[in-house]
């Protein structure tokens, strides 16, 4: 028997189809997962089953949830179903509560709403909820606010409001996406206890197939707003009858084919680099260090080198970055570029020489600029630049894989991995010889981030690039850098050589990072995993 | 690490609000002080007019001050006013305190009325309009708004005094009783004022809670209060608009100093005695003093909103307590 039963789903946003016939069943107690790259139709799913969709939307088929029909009630109706039957969680926790009310009254709101509580009784229940999600009483007393809490404490409030009313389902749309591996290990076991000890059932939309694996029992890949297969997890990933199903696989053990030019000349030299936020004090008569957020680094990165550098969020990757760059200045020790000091007073000749990728496709361009002129912008650091600008301009689109033609687009009418094309574009038309990509590719689905990484090793084999590559995701890191540092709390904890670092770990950090990092099973792949892999 | 925003918090945030109210004080009354020195024009001259006197005047200087030093003359000016004294009236040759006191016991209230007014019409208006956003509600209600902005408020103040005291007869044309001999004829002679001060800026306090409320109806929490089976309506009251009230709130601030000082015209309209009539007498009779000291009350009344507005901001939003 099952608990919630979808079947002929459809979605079509003015007139525009969204989902096609979408079927599935999910039993109390399963865990169902829905994998597929982003804009195949996943989150569209949960949002129509809780009556959440966007206006426009026309809905038809049906979906049931222990024979009480969900599509198509009026607002009154799914509104006591939502939160109390089928709970949801969202990928982003530092942005999904509401952050002028404390967590307490967030999740004691859930019981309120529904009529179930009164104020107090539901306060006290909201306390045993964030109990029950790991965040006690003594730590985080019901009246904190959501800016006091880390990403991953965040996600774990917004599972306590989730499940404030033990909802028989809940719906958890890429809840890790957005943390690091060792968070996104706790949340999962947590979920995981959830359906084991509560009994409840849970549907875990993720693109990150190592996340399903350790965790779902059943899984739907969608693509283009179709489940195109489905089935019990072993059976679906053992298979892989179905091509997109190959290609998601394929994508998500993707690595670049490089070749590796050892040469001992160093471009960038980091010597004992330190740096304080905010040395000054705050208050007038007690004394306070700052925030090291960079201590005593020192590391340098060869000629033609792929340098990784991984750690969690808050480590001091970002700031040493932005040293690096140039863009702040340290309180001691010395970056050398190229055999020049770096800082935030050096001469452009010397900018021009390190250039930049940022994380956020949709953020990091002014949208009002023709392409033209955004990847044109660091023309500013030289002289006589104006010349044959469109040339360059479109050379630089060609190398990434672009055409000419789209430098006077703008940037809304290119999608996310095509925007990441245009920033590597941006940071190529000076022709540096080094590229810092700072989470260049942590926002882009599996596919593409593929595409991107093979793009990345081909640019760098023709143009003798190197690489300073920065990311929380390990498994990017280490298909793509010669090299890695570990960093922790402003420090480099561990250095080697990619392959020797990552299976043969000497630094307990560097051991938990890696036994945090969700991977495919090895008995789950199939017979001759290794060719289909790289096909 | 404790980064919870306990009392002491907010008290160090209210103390450090309080300190910088004091600065800000300090150096408004340094420049307000040097403006009024450089203006060119003797006020002793001026006020015995063009037949008198050099040693008359001479007289008249070394008796109202003018003659010490400017340092000096700062001084004896702040300290008079941390007293309540601040000084006499070269033309009326009253105590400006006296002059001051009885046009802000008009000014005030008729400020706090108009914003009252315009509070409580923007509010559920910008409410409405962010609830029906794109509907015909939303679209009259943004035209209204438009209109509301574009009327000058001296004609709007001209048609109501033609519609409600020449028409109707409802409301006197002008003037003002005062309130110790009739408090409520008093308040119904400063209820066209205050709705004429009152209708752009409700136009534009109701665009401005619209937009906020239609940003914050974008965000992330939002979605997770209906995911936890919140109606529109209740995500809407219950979630968006305290958050949305940042902007609203520095709009406010703003309007509130701007309808102290800013009445002019409208007392001017309607006869009332009000300080921005004071100023506006004390500049054409270089009544100096007269200036000076309204000049400082006005930005006292600023300043004053702007903390208050800045510890109504802490109260709102609590990311804002720990900081200073």
């Amino acid at each position: 028997m099952s608990l919630l039963s979808v079947q002929n789903l459809s979605v079509g946003i003015h007139g525009t189809p969204i989902l096609r016939d979408v079927s599935f069943e999910v039993r109390p107690g399963m865990v169902f997962g829905v994998v597929g790259e982003s804009g195949s139709g996943k989150s569209m799913t949960a949002l129509a089953l809780m009556g959440l969709l966007p206006d426009g939307a026309e809905t038809s088929g049906q979906a049931t949830l222990q024979g009480q029909t969900l599509l198509g009630l009026p607002e009154r109706q799914i509104c006591a179903i939502r939160g109390a039957e089928i709970g949801m969680i969202f990928q982003e926790p530092m942005t999904a509560l509401n952050p002028v009310r404390t967590i307490g009254d967030q999740v004691a709101e859930t019981l309120i709403v529904h009529g179930k509580a009164n104020r107090s009784e539901a306060l006290k229940i909201a306390r045993q909820r964030l109990n029950r999600v790991g965040l006690p009483a003594e730590r985080f007393p019901l009246d904190r606010y959501p800016h006091e809490l880390s990403g991953g404490q965040r996600q774990r409030v917004m599972i306590a409001l989730a499940i404030a009313l033990r909802p028989q389902l809940l719906i958890a749309d890429e809840p890790t996406t957005a943390l690091d591996v060792t968070t996104q290990a706790q949340i999962l076991t947590l979920l995981k206890s959830l359906v084991q000890e509560d009994g409840m059932a849970l549907i875990l939309i993720t693109h990150d197939l190592a996340v399903v694996s350790d965790i779902a029992d059943h899984i739907a890949v969608m693509e283009k707003g179709r489940i195109v297969e489905k089935g019990p997890l072993e059976t679906v990933f053992r298979n892989r009858e179905n091509p997109t199903t190959r290609k998601l696989f394929a994508a998500s053990n993707h690595a670049p084919q490089r070749v590796v030019r050892a040469h001992t000349e160093p471009i960038l030299e980091v010597r004992d680099a330190i740096r304080i936020y905010n040395p000054s004090r705050r208050r007038l008569f007690s004394k306070t260090q700052g925030l090291r957020a960079v201590n005593n680094v020192t590391f340098s990165l060869k000629r033609g080198e792929n340098l990784g550098l991984v750690g969690e969020s808050g480590c001091g990757k970002s700031t040493l970055t932005r040293a690096i760059l140039g863009l702040e200045p340290l309180q001691g020790g010395e970056i050398r570029a190229f055999g020049t000091p770096v800082g935030p007073r050096m001469p452009k000749s010397q900018r021009a020489k390190i250039q930049v990728v940022f994380q956020d496709p949709y953020g990091s361009f002014n949208p009002r600029w023709k392409v033209v002129r955004l990847v044109a912008e660091p023309f500013h650091l030289l002289e006589n630049a104006h010349l044959n600008r469109r040339e360059r301009v479109a050379e630089a689109l060609e190398s990434v894989g672009l055409c000419a033609d789209d430098m006077d687009k703008f940037i809304h009418e290119f999608s996310g991995g095509q925007r990441q094309r245009i920033a590597i574009a941006r940071a190529l038309i000076l022709r540096p010889k080094l590229i810092v990509l700072d989470e260049a590719v942590s926002a882009l689905d599996v596919s593409i981030r593929a595409q991107i990484l093979d793009l990345l090793a081909d640019l760098s084999k023709r143009f003798q690039l190197s690489y300073l590559f920065i990311s929380h995701d390990l498994g990017v890191v280490r298909s793509i850098t010669d090299r890695v540092l570990v960093m922790k709390a402003g420090e480099i904890v561990e250095e080697g050589p990619t392959e020797q670092l990552f299976s043969n770990p000497t630094h307990p950090y560097t051991r938990q990072l890696i036994a945090a990092t969700p991977r495919l099973p090895d008995d789950l792949k199939p017979p001759h995993a290794d060719s289909k892999g790289t096909a | 690490m404790d980064l919870r925003p306990s009392i002491p918090a907010m008290l160090r945030f209210t103390t450090l609000r309080l300190l910088s109210f004091a600065l800000s004080l300090v150096a408004a009354s340094i420049v307000i002080f040097a403006v009024i020195e450089v203006i060119p024009g003797d006020p002793a001259s001026y006020m015995l007019g063009l037949n008198a006197s050099p040693d008359t005047v001479a007289a008249l200087r070394e008796q109202m001050g003018l003659n010490s030093s400017l340092i000096l003359r700062y001084l004896h000016w702040v300290s008079g006013m941390l007293h309540g004294d601040f000084g006499t009236s070269y033309t009326y040759r009253v105590p400006v305190s006296e002059l001051v006191s009885a046009r802000l016991w008009i000014s005030i209230p008729l400020a706090i009325y108009a914003l009252l007014l315009s509070t409580l019409l923007a509010f559920p208006v910008g409410l409405i309009a962010a609830a029906r956003r794109g509907k015909p509600t939303d679209i009259g209600i943004m035209g209204a708004t438009q209109l509301g902005i574009a009327i000058p408020n001296f004609w709007f103040a001209m048609l109501l005094v033609v519609l409600f005291a020449i028409r109707l007869h409802w409301f006197s044309a002008g003037g003002f009783p005062g309130w110790s001999k009739n408090f409520w004829l008093s308040l119904k002679s400063l209820t066209l004022p205050a709705i004429a001060l009152a209708l752009p800026q409700a136009s534009i306090l109701a665009r401005i809670m619209r937009s906020s409320l239609l940003d914050t109806l974008g965000q992330d929490y939002i979605r997770t209060a209906r995911a936890k089976g919140l109606t529109r309506g209740q995500a809407l009251r219950r979630h968006a608009l305290r958050n949305a009230m940042i902007p609203v709130l520095t709009i406010m601030g703003m309007q509130f100093s701007f309808l102290l000082a800013g009445a002019i015209i409208i007392e001017n309209v309607f006869f009332l005695p009000g300080l921005g009539r004071l100023i506006f007498q004390g500049i054409t009779q270089r009544d100096l003093i007269v200036v000076e000291s309204a000049v400082m009350l006005l930005v006292f009344a600023v300043i004053a909103v702007n903390f208050l507005v800045d510890l109504l901001y802490a109260v709102v939003d609590p990311r804002l307590r720990g900081k200073s």
